[in-house]
């Protein structure tokens, strides 16, 4: 069976209100085009990166096919809002503007990555981006969220805490609690659910009794703005602008994306993904939802002939990235204990034992 | 100076109230801690004093309390999260060890985590095996978070306000036990009073041996040493109050003094508080020590509900005297 939901309520939603909602300008479609040349780019450097062992770690999970599920959502955003994902967190990182360097030089363990090489693929953060991380446990990010989100709340700000979650997080504990305590809080965060079909290998519809995954609002009386077509970026733009205005005076706000994974859950599942009808699956995502062409199509039509400028901003993005890879590769490994122990306490290099103290350095 | 004895929750209930008037970022949530007054009875009177936006009633859902503690603190607010017992706080193990303790360390710096995690702890009142733990150890497996254990309320008082101001995650338990039981705190006490972290305390003074204890451990050894003074046993009683980090000085300095330990717990003896002071003893005490080192602890079981035998299972003092006289 081939992964496709056809039911996207929101999509007609979206196509019936048009304009109404306000289209983004030529200027944003471009720039939109840049960002997701520079995922995928960034993306399949990383995997080709990883098969040549020069990207070490054991996880490793991918945004190629993600890329419009990430762009056209935190379009709907400002500066002063929040964003927070799980492990799958590069697209999201380059999307809000972190330099490529620093993220590629975290992939490969090294000083000069935006976590000091303490992180990794899934733990990429950036403050001054109100980027407030990707995380590595299943829905263990969803509370954080929640927390971000109050702090908005407690002190009278509007801003929103978007917030990434897959389909298979809808599961677990994390999801069912942070929502509703969203709910009852009445808290400014849109839970975006990337659904990609599969939760690692196992298919939505053998892990979750609602399959119509943005319908878990209802059991916490939150809003749902529906399920859009995440491969199209416009689409998803219009929903999430409204959820985004919505999630700033009301609270709460739910919307599924049905996207598409094309490098597997992680680089490491060669396994699960080297199934026949999987490969068949992929083509067909491929060939017929690829979020890089519908967006191509959608300047094209609007506008006429750009290619000149978006073939500027593959260049861009196969040079930034290169650029990105000889950084990190040049750059210094940590090595020593200072740089093992540093930053686990607040106030206190030390960790274990010290001629003082065990567990931590007494200051 | 004048001291008047004060309840171990009544010196809890004036920190956390004299740190919420400190400051604004300060602010409290959990199951029941509004409306109901606190479960214990610690936050009784802070909805009518603060209002339903600092003090925040929670869902039963642990988890989420565990995490957006984390994610609120990340963000510039001070959490006081409350789990109405540690035995809630399994369901939010994840919260705790993963995030609130690794944030700082995996983003290499970048988020400070300035909460406290506040849990009534203990074993006993028939309370059966689910209700009935002390695993203040568990978590202070873990680096990045700090454990505070108090046993009276002077140092409960000073322990909790030294936690809400610190910039580190805190896990501080309340001993169920402790809550009602008076002891002295000064009258003219100042609101600065802290007590720095990790730094333990002597509450008896001896030279014949060295009784290791936190929280409600240090009743027992206190028992214990006024009736080994009878015989003439001067015992010296270290409270180590923090599990993490160890205050493994202190222990030195009695034990270079006595050459005698024992160490006092309410909790279960595997990978043990016992356990590891212990280790600590022995690789850096060798040439002190004169006798093996000794630990009491609850029995190895999960606790009954039957009075006689869920007794039987629990420390008390005068197991701890019979272990003293084991190895004087």
């Amino acid at each position: 069976m081939v992964y496709f939901p056809t039911y996207m309520d929101a999509h007609a939603a979206v196509i019936k209100e048009g304009k109404a909602m306000g289209s983004p300008s030529k200027e944003m479609l471009l720039d939109w085009y840049r960002q997701m040349v520079l995922i995928r780019e960034f993306e399949e450097t990383c995997h080709q990166l990883y098969e040549e062992k020069r990207i070490t770690g054991v996880y490793l999970h991918l945004y190629s096919g993600h890329e419009a599920s990430g762009v056209g959502s935190m379009a709907a955003l400002r500066k002063t809002d929040h964003v927070i994902t799980a492990y799958r967190d590069h697209g999201i990182a380059l999307i809000l503007g972190m330099d490529p360097k620093a993220v590629m030089a975290e992939m490969m363990g090294k000083k000069t990555g935006s976590s000091g090489g303490k992180g990794g693929s899934m733990h990429l953060a950036s403050k001054d981006h109100n980027f407030w991380g990707g995380y590595a446990i299943v829905g263990g990010h969803l509370p954080l969220a929640a927390g971000i989100a109050l702090e908005a709340r407690y002190r009278g700000k509007d801003d929103v805490t978007m917030t990434y979650v897959g389909d298979g997080a809808t599961n677990n504990g994390y999801f069912h609690e942070s929502l509703n305590m969203s709910a009852i809080w009445d808290l400014p965060v849109i839970w975006i659910i990337e659904n990609n079909g599969y939760g690692m290998g196992t298919e939505v519809e053998r892990a979750s009794g609602q399959i119509e995954l943005h319908r878990k609002a209802e059991a916490y009386g939150i809003k749902s703005f529906g399920r859009v077509d995440a491969q199209n970026a416009l689409d998803v733009y219009a929903v999430a602008s409204k959820a985004v205005e919505y999630a700033r005076t009301k609270g709460p706000a739910v919307i599924e994306h049905v996207t598409y994974r094309y490098r597997g859950h992680g680089v490491s599942d060669k396994q699960y993904d080297a199934r026949d009808d999987m490969s068949a699956e992929l083509r067909e995502w491929m060939d017929t939802r690829e979020p890089i062409k519908i967006l191509r199509d959608c300047i094209e039509s609007k506008y006429g002939d750009v290619g000149d400028v978006l073939a500027q901003h593959r260049d861009d993005a196969k040079r930034i990235v290169a650029e990105s890879v000889a950084f990190a590769e040049a750059s210094e490994m940590p090595s020593s204990y200072e740089d093992l122990l540093r930053n686990t306490y607040v106030g206190s290099e030390l960790v274990y034992k010290t001629e003082a103290s065990v567990g931590a350095g007494i200051d | 100076m004048a001291a008047r004895n004060i309840a171990m929750r009544e010196a809890i209930r004036r920190a956390l109230r004299e740190e919420m008037h400190r400051d604004e970022n300060v602010f409290v949530m959990g199951e029941e801690v509004a409306y109901w007054q606190g479960t214990h009875r610690v936050t009784r009177g802070f909805l009518e004093e603060f209002g339903e936006r600092r003090v925040r009633d929670t869902p039963i859902s642990e988890m989420a309390i565990g995490g957006a503690a984390v994610g609120a603190a990340m963000a510039g607010l001070r959490p006081v999260a409350e789990f109405m017992t540690i035995n809630f706080a399994f369901l939010a193990l994840d919260a705790i060890a993963n995030h609130a303790a690794k944030v700082r360390y995996f983003f290499d710096g970048m988020f400070k985590v300035p909460l406290v995690y506040r849990a009534a702890s203990g074993w006993g009142n028939q309370a059966t095996a689910s209700h009935s733990h002390a695993p203040e150890p568990i978590f202070a497996h873990f680096p990045g978070i700090y454990v505070g254990c108090p046993s009276n309320s002077l140092d409960a008082y000073g322990m909790l306000k030294a936690s809400i101001r610190d910039d580190n995650p805190v896990l501080f338990t309340e001993s169920i036990a402790l809550y009602p039981k008076p002891s002295p705190m000064p009258e003219d006490l100042e609101e600065d009073y802290l007590i720095p972290i990790g730094k333990g305390d002597i509450k008896r003074e001896g030279g014949d041996v060295t009784l290791v204890a936190y929280a409600r451990g240090v009743d027992w050894a206190l028992g214990a040493a006024r009736q080994l003074a009878r015989d003439g046993v001067e015992a010296e009683v270290v409270d180590l109050r923090w599990l993490r980090p160890l205050d493994m000085e202190l222990v030195y300095k009695s034990f270079k003094k006595t050459n005698r330990c024992v160490i006092v717990e309410e909790s279960l003896p595997m990978y043990s508080f016992g356990g590891e002071v212990a280790a600590n003893l022995q690789e850096n005490m060798f040439d002190y020590m004169d006798a093996p080192i000794k630990r009491v602890a609850a029995e190895d079981v999960p606790l009954p509900y039957s009075k006689d035998i869920e007794l039987l299972a629990l420390p008390n003092a005068q197991k701890v005297v019979d272990v003293v006289k084991e190895i004087l």
